[in-house]
């Protein structure tokens, strides 16, 4: 990608004056890892993942059913009170069609484009659900509303990962 | 009458090398509930929230913005500083003194067991033009800086080892700490060379845990506690961040934000109306250090006063009687908030076995780690 053109003060610079090292600069790459201690809550959203289930957790002062699941209600500043299952099935909340990359670069010609959507579980209390991709869908037949459903990963693939589901699929009510 | 602000109430975790059991969220929530029941408050009450974060240690960028829910403190008046906890109390500090806000929450988190690479996130620090290509550990900073104190004559290193051996005795005592232990100088001195001076054991080993505090004006403390540690001074400094050209003797920073804090209390004479302290103790040498620049000690003095068992936990200025990092370990960003924590358990008579007689006007000080030269200062008085 061609680094556009930019001002500073009245010079101009462009990517060609860097790369022909015309202008010093140092590059640095961190080695920053993390693990993230997936704690009790989001511990056993994901292992349910990997059984082919999604679970939630119910607050019983404000009722909510709480997706993804914590084990303490934010709103009514409380520990929540059980487990439940919800569906893999539900609406679109709202989506994108995008055709950058996570890392913003362009999409290939001919690539489909990356359709991340908030999918309101059946089952969950309304609002919530998970962040997901849509799949096996035309970017123009997407409505916000429409109903879908989990696409899984094979038993033996899945591994206590959100990408246990591969994306969710439209269905017909 | 001078200004005071109270803290009301305290929560916290047991510090740990290891969380695997629960979320950052699900370890700072225990904390959480724990300061709001002993303040007798709800979310609700809370009129502001400073908490403590740091993105390269976090591993989120914009990590402030994952601090909310395990405070509950959605859509309320939130605020996240990067630096030390003790920073944040500062600010929490200045919130009430404006007489706008009468309870604000603070903040501190550590899940050092969630940072893979803490030696290259600590070299991340580093001036990446002039330092980080040299290829050295950011532990070299503490070397250089330990062998010029050490050169000054303002301790010994058998002196620098007597503080490990006191702080992990302490530690012992204290059941919240995670690296007490039963040492004697030998072990320290022969212990594996990390950056020389200083050797393995000199270092504070890392920590995870949690620490919440409700602070209150002295208008509605009486309301929230019948135990109320006031903080009576506060003050913070940061001296240039260039290794090559910064006072490698002295804390310069921590004696300004020590003086800042006492010219707020209105102590004239540190050495004599302080009763106890907690102070950095990263690295062993760091403790001395601090204690002299903070007016405790001489020039000098620190180093042998520790020898002669003065700042231990029967002597006339017991410092670190938590343990302090090197018993309880480096929390990161949550360190000046265990120093505070002791404080309070301290002046309010709750220390259990390590409990300081007479404690009644303490002081916190924390730094925010290698290579910086941030640091803030609290004094807190019994009620």
């Amino acid at each position: 990608m061609e680094l556009e053109r930019f001002e500073l003060g009245a010079t101009h610079y462009k990517e060609s004056d860097l790369k022909e090292g015309k202008l010093l600069s140092l590059p640095w790459t961190p080695n920053l890892k993390y693990a993230w201690d997936n704690g009790v809550a989001i511990g056993r959203y994901l292992a349910e993942l990997k059984e082919g289930r999604i679970i939630a957790r119910k607050c019983n002062k404000c009722r909510r059913i709480m997706l993804p699941p914590r084990m303490f209600c934010e709103m009514c500043w409380r520990p929540t009170d059980e487990w439940v299952y919800v569906k893999d099935t539900g609406r679109v909340n709202t989506y994108s069609v995008c055709y950058v990359n996570w890392d913003a670069s362009r999409i290939k010609k001919g690539e489909k484009p990356h359709l991340p959507a908030v999918i309101e579980i059946d089952g969950a209390s309304p609002g919530m659900g998970i962040l997901h991709l849509l799949g096996e869908v035309e970017p123009e037949d997407i409505k916000i509303g429409m109903w879908v459903r989990a696409v899984w990963k094979k038993p033996e693939e899945r591994e206590g990962a959100i990408t246990d589901i591969l994306y969710f699929k439209p269905v017909r009510r | 009458m001078r200004e005071k602000v109270a803290i009301a109430g305290v929560g916290y975790t047991a510090f740990t090398s290891v969380s695997p059991g629960v979320s950052y969220r699900e370890l700072t929530y225990e904390a959480a509930v724990k300061a709001y029941e002993e303040a007798g408050v709800e979310p609700k009450d809370v009129d502001s929230f400073v908490c403590t974060s740091e993105d390269f240690l976090e591993g989120y960028s914009i990590s402030d913005e994952y601090c909310n829910d395990q405070l509950g403190a959605v859509l309320k008046p939130v605020q996240t500083i990067p630096g030390d906890f003790m920073h944040s109390l500062a600010v929490g500090v200045m919130h009430i003194l404006t007489g706008k806000f009468d309870i604000v929450v603070v903040q501190a988190l550590s899940k050092a067991s969630n940072m893979k690479t803490i030696p290259e996130m600590i070299n991340f620090a580093l001036d990446p033009v002039l330092n980080r290509p040299l290829d050295v550990t950011p532990y070299a900073v503490a070397g250089l800086e330990m062998n010029r104190f050490l050169e000054e004559g303002r301790a010994t290193r058998e002196q620098c080892a007597a503080v490990v051996v006191k702080n992990k005795a302490n530690a012992l005592l204290n059941p919240l700490a995670g690296y007490g232990a039963s040492i004697t100088v030998d072990h320290v001195l022969e212990s594996e060379p990390v950056a020389e001076p200083v050797r393995l054991l000199d270092i504070a080993p890392y920590a995870d845990g949690a620490v919440v505090m409700v602070l209150c004006s002295e208008r509605v403390a009486p309301s929230l506690t019948d135990r109320p540690v006031w903080i009576t001074g506060i003050g913070w400094s940061t001296d240039s961040p260039t290794l090559e050209s910064r006072d490698w003797v002295d804390a310069v920073s921590v004696r300004l934000a020590g003086d800042m804090a006492y010219r707020m209390a209105g102590v004239k004479c540190p050495a004599k109306e302080v009763d106890l302290a907690e102070v950095n103790d990263e690295i062993s040498f760091k403790e001395l250090q601090h204690l002299e620049a903070l007016r405790l000690f001489d020039e000098g003095a620190a180093g042998k006063a520790t020898e002669d068992g003065k700042t231990s936990l029967e002597g006339t200025l017991p410092v670190n009687p938590s343990g302090g990092g090197l018993g309880v370990g480096h929390l990161f960003e949550c360190s000046g908030a265990q120093k505070v924590l002791e404080l309070v358990l301290q002046l309010r008579g709750e220390a259990g076995a390590r409990q300081v007689a007479g404690a009644g006007v303490g002081v916190a000080q924390a730094w925010r780690g290698i290579p910086t030269t941030s640091a803030a200062v609290a004094v807190l008085c019994a009620d």
